[in-house]
């Protein structure tokens, strides 16, 4: 599936394209098909997102995971402190990024 | 040490206005990131893998304790509670938002420090030796040549727009603590035959994906015409360095190209023009300088020895304090290095207690090191003790200064945007393993150092070992390197061969460290014995050939 990141202009957390909005949770990726041209440059003009692109993942039973690692490393956090990633509670939360 | 004047501070504050001003327009939409990517870059504010990193100026390293108080506010305000030092003494902040950014460089300005040109293809931050006007082997203070070259490259107009990056180092002894003749100009204040002291120019170094020595290109340039030809040096790579490919626009590419020779002629044919220009700061400037780096009021008849029975801080005191030109003071290395720590990092409270450390101990002044550890340029030996004891106390008192455990580390692909493997974990696991066989000691000085890309942040061309991060099909994957130097002995380390896994690297840097055990002779670091014996044995070991 193709999927969008960017980050939030403001603060510039990751963030994940819904299908109707940018969400901080890579699960929450929508397969764009071949419209990821038009939501970025709408998006990026609207200014609700920056340096977005596209991106290859897969969908399995425990959510969406990025083909590459540079994206999985940015979908959960840095591995090397796992207290400052988005599941700081969860001592399986990066299981799947490495 | 050097403080703002009326000038300095206008210029920085002005600064923050402006960039005020220009995030706003971008938050409103009158500036498009195309438009507005060169100017955050030029106030040192990057977008990273996470979020926006900006990076903070600390000019050849040195700090106050009031700006290192400020370093770790602004790391509870602004960031999550930690900043980490780099391999260029500066300082940099992962989580930082843009819409806060004004406001944190407006606090930066408070304490005289800035951002400013932590990015771009400008002169970038003057690096130095992190003790210089404390080391017993140092010539003369190199900080107020490096403070005139700050001021000078500072806003120059004909360089702010260069092929590339630019770095200059800034050293004044034979020991070559700050990297030098792998930077883009790294400068030896020396004296000649004639008692007089001057500067040797090596011009055209550095690492990235084609790292080299820069050769010496003058032996003697009268301080006095320091700027002059500095100015040459970098006239004539911007008239002649490469714009149209960036990977050989470095000045190190223009001067391999051109020939050292023919690189040196053109620059004395700029200098001998520019003399005629009076391009000079006036004298008057640097001796305006040179009072702020005078020597503080050093006690007389301290003593000199330390008590040793305290068998944890006599290790310390031995591994991590350097001679003074002081009687009874050292300089002390405060390692950011913990076992299974990450290199460089320090966290708000650990940069609260450095500053105060400072103020109580050390003049009121620390220094960032280009190994990401922190210096006491002057603390009395008989306050040694003390000092240990609260560093210690507070996670900050590792006695592995230039071991195995001192590593380098870029901050890898769990940081970087640009990074193709995580470096962090492999500092981690590579202290923790030596930690835990013991070997530590045993293996004495050895420099490991270790990029998560080709760029070389963590300086593995330079490492006794060195590790290098490449992506291989999408999968992590290691080089390992060995026989690298950054210190007077400048020397490139060279692939021992195929990469390695995770797991591997690790075994690989144990399998290596035990063939020097192996064949060390008395006396020799691991450098000495790689130099002495070559790569075969080595190889042989980790891949049977």
């Amino acid at each position: 599936m193709n999927i969008l990141t960017g980050n939030n202009l403001e603060s510039g957390a990751v963030v994940w394209w819904d299908g109707t909005g940018w969400s901080l949770y890579v699960d929450d990726a929508v397969d764009v098909g071949d419209r990821a041209d038009e939501i970025i440059a709408r998006e990026q003009s609207a200014r609700r997102v920056n340096s977005a692109y596209v991106l290859d993942a897969s969908r399995d039973e425990k959510g969406v995971r990025p083909a590459h690692i540079k994206d999985r490393v940015r979908a959960l956090g840095p591995t090397v402190r796992p207290d400052l990633t988005l599941k700081p509670k969860d001592a399986t939360a990066m299981d799947w990024v490495i | 040490m050097y403080k703002y004047d009326s000038y300095d501070q206008a210029m920085v504050e002005t600064r923050v206005e402006e960039f005020r001003d220009q995030t706003r327009r971008r938050l409103e939409g009158k500036l498009s990131e195309e438009q507005f990517r060169p100017l955050r870059l030029m106030n040192g504010l990057y977008l990273q893998l996470h979020a926006y990193m900006l990076r903070v100026a600390i000019p050849y390293g040195t700090l106050n304790s009031a700006q290192m108080h400020a370093l770790a506010d602004i790391a509870e305000k602004y960031d999550r509670g930690y900043g980490h030092f780099t391999t260029r003494q500066n300082i940099q902040y992962n989580w930082i938002k843009l819409e806060e950014a004004p406001d944190l460089l407006a606090d930066l300005a408070k304490v005289e420090m800035h951002a400013i040109q932590t990015s771009g293809n400008c002169i970038r931050n003057i690096s130095s030796d992190h003790f210089a006007g404390a080391a017993a082997d140092e010539l003369i203070d190199p900080r107020p040549y490096a403070e005139l070259l700050r001021q000078w490259s500072s806003f120059h107009p004909e360089f702010s727009f260069l092929p590339r990056k630019f770095k200059i180092a800034v050293i004044a002894s034979e020991t070559d603590r700050a990297a030098m003749k792998l930077h883009d100009i790294g400068i030896q204040i020396v004296k000649n035959d004639a008692g007089e002291i001057g500067a040797r120019f090596y011009v055209g170094g550095g690492m990235g994906r084609t790292p080299m020595i820069a050769p010496p290109i003058r032996d003697f340039v009268p301080l006095d015409q320091l700027i002059t030809y500095s100015e040459a040096c970098l006239r004539v790579y911007n008239r002649y360095g490469r714009r149209d490919n960036k990977y050989k626009a470095r000045i190190k590419i223009l001067v391999h190209e051109l020939g050292a020779d023919e690189y040196t002629r053109q620059v004395e044919q700029e200098f001998a023009h520019l003399l005629e220009q009076g391009v000079e700061p006036p004298l008057a400037e640097l001796e305006r300088i040179k009072p702020y780096f005078a020597d503080p009021a050093f006690e007389t008849g301290l003593p000199t020895e330390i008590d040793r029975s305290d068998p944890d801080f006599a290790l310390w005191a031995d591994q991590n304090t350097h001679p003074h030109k002081a009687p009874g003071y050292v300089s002390a290395v405060i390692s950011l290095k913990p076992v299974g720590g990450i290199p460089g990092d320090a966290s708000t409270e650990q940069m609260h207690l450095m500053a105060e450390l400072s103020k109580e101990y050390s003049f009121d002044e620390s220094r960032v090191t280009h190994t990401q550890n922190i210096v006491l340029p002057h603390v009395r030996i008989a306050d040694l003790h003390a000092l240990w004891t609260r560093l210690d106390a507070a996670g900050l008192g590792s006695p592995n200064l230039d071991t195995i455990e001192d590593i380098i580390a870029c901050p890898g692909l769990d940081y970087c945007s640009l990074a193709n493997a995580r470096s962090i974990p492999l500092a981690q696991q590579i202290s923790k393993r030596f930690a835990e066989t013991g070997k530590t000691r045993e293996l004495g000085e050895l420099k490991l150092k270790i990029s998560g890309c080709i760029n070389a942040c963590g300086h593995h061309h330079a490492g006794h070992i060195g590790i290098l991060g490449v992506d291989k099909k999408g999968v992590e994957n290691y080089q390992l390197l060995l026989g690298g130097s950054e210190a007077q002995d400048t020397s490139l380390a060279k692939i021992t061969g195929r990469g390695f896994d995770e797991a591997g690297i690790i075994s690989a840097v144990e399998t290596v460290t035990d063939i020097y055990l192996d064949k060390r002779e008395e006396g020799e670091r691991f450098l000495d014995t790689y130099r002495r014996i070559g790569m075969d044995p080595f190889k042989e070991a980790l891949y049977g050939e």
